[in-house]
């Protein structure tokens, strides 16, 4: 593999927050390479560091020590570049904004057109299914909606890389199945390259093709699992045996991570 | 803990010092012109350094120098017996007591009010709009009539001047105290409801308690405004005594001095109150148990 | 409540007929009474406007009889009970009707405290005029009303003098700069940390008693009252502003870091819509402060003009009416001062939980 299609690198990466009673490890030697069209997922116990690592990736957070790479540059360098679209875990639109104007957002900053600004805005809208509502306050319409509406906003910067932290923690297991299809079709049409935090094994097994399983105190990465599921999916591929034993060992890596925590 | 109390009071005292160096360099200023034409008058020059020295003692400086204000309020508190006239902890005990007074008639007004609109629908909706309107009356306009009527009726001294604080003081009480009992959520309200709770038990169990801490922050509020309203009840009463009427005589006769150090001691009084006030809250919230010590 | 209301309604009628009261109108209103009690379930707006109608109808005979010599006793009075409490009961009402329709409940919400606010006049007339209470002391709402129709032009010269030079451009200064200052302190938390528990000390000070300082730098005219204003303002709006401008979340920061966007964006597109109604809640208390700063300045020496110089004349002449014609224009102006800056906050606020709910 060259370099051109190493989206992120991240070596011996650690991250400690001093508090006020004494340093949290959060993240500890990180090795991790994610390449372009990847589809990763982070998953492990509360508290074992997963947003912070894609807070790192943001330039949210700052690491204490190793190196991280994005697109060849630095965080901070990929984020003035407007390299990445972030969701977070709640929708955080500005109740003040329409569902359109919150989407252009991103876009006025960025300095674009209003012509260029009003058609991506349609066309993110329509792609996560809420083409009349454009022209709804936030707060009148439901969570998953809003959270569709989130991402639409970060789409609408049109980045190759999605970092995602739990965008679909809130909603219910109906609404959530609906976003991880759609979520799956868009990845597969654009070919972007999606990092995505979860709590949930399903979730991680039925998106991703590589599953990065975290153990917690202090933050690492337990284990790297390839995903040898067909990239073309639907939800009935999670009554698969290959589903089954792919959950299944990823449930053990979490067991094996906590147990670990409990030994130490 | 010590640190972080100094690192927090840092800004603060560099601020402070700042607004007093601008005091000084603003006195300067402006008294300097006062120099000029004084040594024009006498014809003798005066060096520009002497002419600053002499700003921080004029007579009646258009702005006195710290010092001389603490000077004079020095002079006027410690350095004379209580009972005299031209002490002003004389002219702030009166001021104070007429706005405690003030201030107590406020709150328990307020808290009627706000009792009766919380539990009765129509006044709720045919009052709180004229709760608000009443405050955008400005006092002052009121205060000689209230004194005047009161005056005819035969009250006289400290009531009519207490009127005026309380009329200002109860709108925050009355405010905060609706919030404050209104703030018990809808959860908390069926459970009461499922106990099959008299709406007087919900009162006193559940929705006196929550609004206490809405309480005493509206009353921080009520408390400095009742000085307020002291202080301007005295203006057209032509009062003779309290704070008031040392601005209002300082005005007259140009003894700027004498208006700063009221002004200040004025503050001082608010300030003091509005602490204390907040201990009591502080305490009783504590001892109430809803704010953990 | 309202059975409570309409029996009483009822036995006061009654009551004012036996004592020789007007029994035209206490007949009438025993009628309209006993009907709204026996037909409450059927429709509270029907009869919230029978009981309602029907008491201003009787105050209004009421108010005609009260010069009549002899027409004032002990049944004229029991008759303004009834009415008061057939008023009352109507607004009982009023206000139980429970509606989806929001047009309905916006007109419910003006007509009750208009009602009441009525009320409050007819009673005030009826009992300075029943009881002959001398002019000096509190005159009849006829009487101001009369008072203000005849000195308009007075009246607006001191409006005009007080409110729309003092009031209006010290506050408009004042929280201009307040505002200013907020945004501009805004890059350093030093300044911040210092300036804030200042600026909420001062904001609890007695600031009025600048007043004769102002008066002495900047003169009689209206430019002191201004500065008062000016001072009085400045510190809610700094303390405000400052608070408002701190209360973003976290995350929406982080948002705005992804998009890295620059000060100048984040400050226009996320801080200052997310700090309105602290802005708006700074400029309702400055609103009635202004008015106050300005009145209370006036009374440390004025031209021969302005609202509080007039009232403190007045009073001294005894011309009591014109005082109170004062005051009338002085809380129409602050009403309608607040009412619009409450207008304001709806419209650029219409998002916020406060206001939508
Ligand atoms: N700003 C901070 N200051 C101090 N400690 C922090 C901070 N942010 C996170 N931590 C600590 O770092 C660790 C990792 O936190 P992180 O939020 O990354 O966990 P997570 O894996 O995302 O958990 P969850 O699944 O609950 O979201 C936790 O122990 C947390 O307490
Ligand atoms: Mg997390």
């Amino acid at each position: 593999m060259n370099d051109a299609s190493k989206v992120i690198e991240v070596n011996g990466l650690s991250l400690t927050f001093p508090t006020s009673d004494g340093d949290v490890q959060a993240l500890q030697d990180i090795d991790l390479t994610i390449n372009r069209g990847d589809f990763v997922s982070f998953i492990g116990p509360s508290g074992c560091g997963k947003t912070t690592l894609l807070r790192v990736i943001a330039d949210l957070e700052q690491a204490t020590a190793g190196s991280i790479e994005v697109n060849g540059m630095t965080p901070e360098e990929a984020r003035l570049a407007r390299a990445y679209g972030y969701v977070f875990q709640a929708a955080s639109l500005y109740p003040w904004r329409t569902i359109a104007s919150n989407v252009a957002l991103p876009l006025e900053i960025m300095g674009l057109k209003g012509e260029e600004i009003r058609s991506r805005v349609e066309r993110n809208l329509a792609l996560v299914d809420l083409a009349g509502f454009g022209k709804k306050y936030p707060w009148q319409l439901s969570g998953g909606m809003q959270q569709r509406a989130s991402i639409a906003r970060a789409l609408a910067v049109e980045p190759d890389l999605l970092l995602m932290d739990e965008p679909f923690g809130a909603l219910d297991e109906i609404v959530r199945d609906h976003l991880n299809e759609q979520l799956l079709k868009l990845w597969a049409k654009t070919n972007k390259t999606v990092v995505f935090v979860t709590h949930s094994i399903p979730e991680a097994v039925f998106l991703s093709n590589r599953i990065v399983v975290m153990s917690p105190r202090p933050g690492r990465i337990h284990e790297v699992i390839e995903s040898d599921l067909p990239p073309e999916r639907d939800l009935s591929i999670r009554e698969t045996q290959s589903f089954l034993h792919l959950a299944n060992r990823v449930r053990d890596g979490l067991r094996a991570g906590h147990s670990y925590d409990e030994v130490s | 803990m010590v640190s972080r109390h100094v690192s927090a009071m840092m800004p603060v005292a560099v601020v402070s010092l700042a607004i007093i160096v601008l005091w000084y360099v603003g006195a300067a200023m402006l008294n300097l012109a006062w120099e000029k034409s004084v040594a024009q008058r006498n014809d003798t020059p005066v060096s520009t350094i002497q002419m600053l020295r002499n700003t921080m003692h004029q007579e009646r400086p258009v702005l006195p120098s710290p010092h001389q204000v603490v000077q004079e309020i020095i002079d006027t508190t410690i350095k004379k017996k209580i009972t005299s006239k031209r002490s002003l902890i004389y002219h702030a005990g009166i001021t104070l007591s007429s706005s405690m007074l003030g201030f107590a008639m406020g709150t328990l007004l307020g808290i009627v009010l706000a009792v009766i609109i919380v539990y009765n629908d129509a006044l709720n909706k045919s009052l709180l709009p004229w709760i608000i309107a009443s405050q955008t009356i400005p006092i002052l306009a009121i205060a000689p009539m209230i004194i005047v009527v009161l005056n005819a009726v035969g009250i006289q001294g400290l009531l009519p001047k207490a009127f005026i604080s309380m009329y200002l003081s109860f709108f925050p009480v009355a405010v905060g105290m609706v919030k404050g009992l209104n703030s018990p959520s809808s959860s908390y309200l069926d459970l009461m409801r499922t106990y099959n709770a008299s709406s007087w038990q919900t009162f006193i169990k559940l929705r006196l308690p929550t609004s206490l801490p809405f309480l005493f922050t509206s009353m921080k509020v009520a408390v400095a405004i009742s000085v307020v309203g002291a202080i301007v009840a005295e203006l057209p009463t032509g009062a003779v005594a309290g704070l008031g009427a040392r601005l209002l005589a300082g005005s007259y006769y140009g003894q700027t001095v004498q208006i700063w150090s009221a002004l200040v001691v004025a503050s001082i009084l608010a300030a003091l109150l509005v602490v204390v006030v907040g201990l009591l809250g502080d305490w009783v919230n504590r001892r109430m148990g809803l704010v953990r010590g | 409540m309202e059975r409570i209301l309409f029996t009483g309604a009822s036995v006061f009628s009654v009551l004012g007929v036996l004592l020789q009261g007007p029994w035209q109108t206490g007949i009438a209103m025993l009628a309209v009474a006993l009907i709204a009690f026996l037909q409450l379930k059927r429709s509270r707006l029907l009869a919230a406007i029978a009981t309602g109608g029907m008491a201003l109808v009787a105050a209004n005979s009421l108010i005609g009889l009260v010069d009549e010599a002899g027409a004032v006793n002990a049944g004229f009075w029991c008759l303004v009970v009834a009415a008061w409490l057939l008023a009352w009961g109507s607004v009982e009402q009023l206000s139980a009707i429970r509606t989806l329709s929001k047009i309905y409940r916006t007109v419910l919400g003006v007509v009750i405290p208009v009602l009441f606010g009525l009320w409050l006049l007819i009673l005030w007339e009826l009992l300075t005029r029943g009881l002959d209470v001398p002019q000096v002391l509190l005159p009849a709402p006829s009487q101001i009303s009369e008072r203000f129709m005849s000195s308009g032009s007075i009246l607006w010269a001191d409006f005009k003098q007080t409110f729309l030079r003092a009031v209006l451009i010290g506050y408009a200064i004042g929280c201009g700069a307040g505002f200013v200052v907020a945004v501009l302190i805004d890059r350093s938390p030093f300044l911040q940390r210092g300036l804030l528990p200042i600026g909420n000390l001062v904001s609890a000070l007695p600031i009025v008693g600048v007043a004769p300082i102002m008066v002495m730098w900047f003169g009689f005219d209206w430019p002191s009252k201004a500065a008062v204003v000016i001072i009085m303002t400045f510190f809610p709006m700094l303390v405000n502003t400052v608070s408002g401008l701190s209360a973003a979340q976290p995350m929406q920061h982080d948002l705005m870091k992804t998009y890295a966007a620059s000060y100048w964006q984040s400050l226009f597109k996320l801080r200052i819509p997310e700090a309105l109604p602290f802005i708006f809640n700074a400029l309702k208390i400055n609103s009635t402060l202004a008015m106050i700063g300005a009145i209370v300045a006036e009374f440390f020496g004025t031209p021969t003009v302005g609202m509080g110089f007039r009232i403190s004349t007045e009073v001294g002449r005894m011309n009591v009416d014109m005082v109170w014609a004062e005051i009338a224009v002085a809380a129409l102006a602050g009403s309608l001062f607040y009412g619009l800056i409450a207008l304001l906050e709806r419209i650029f606020t219409f998002w916020h939980p406060s206001v939508r709910s």
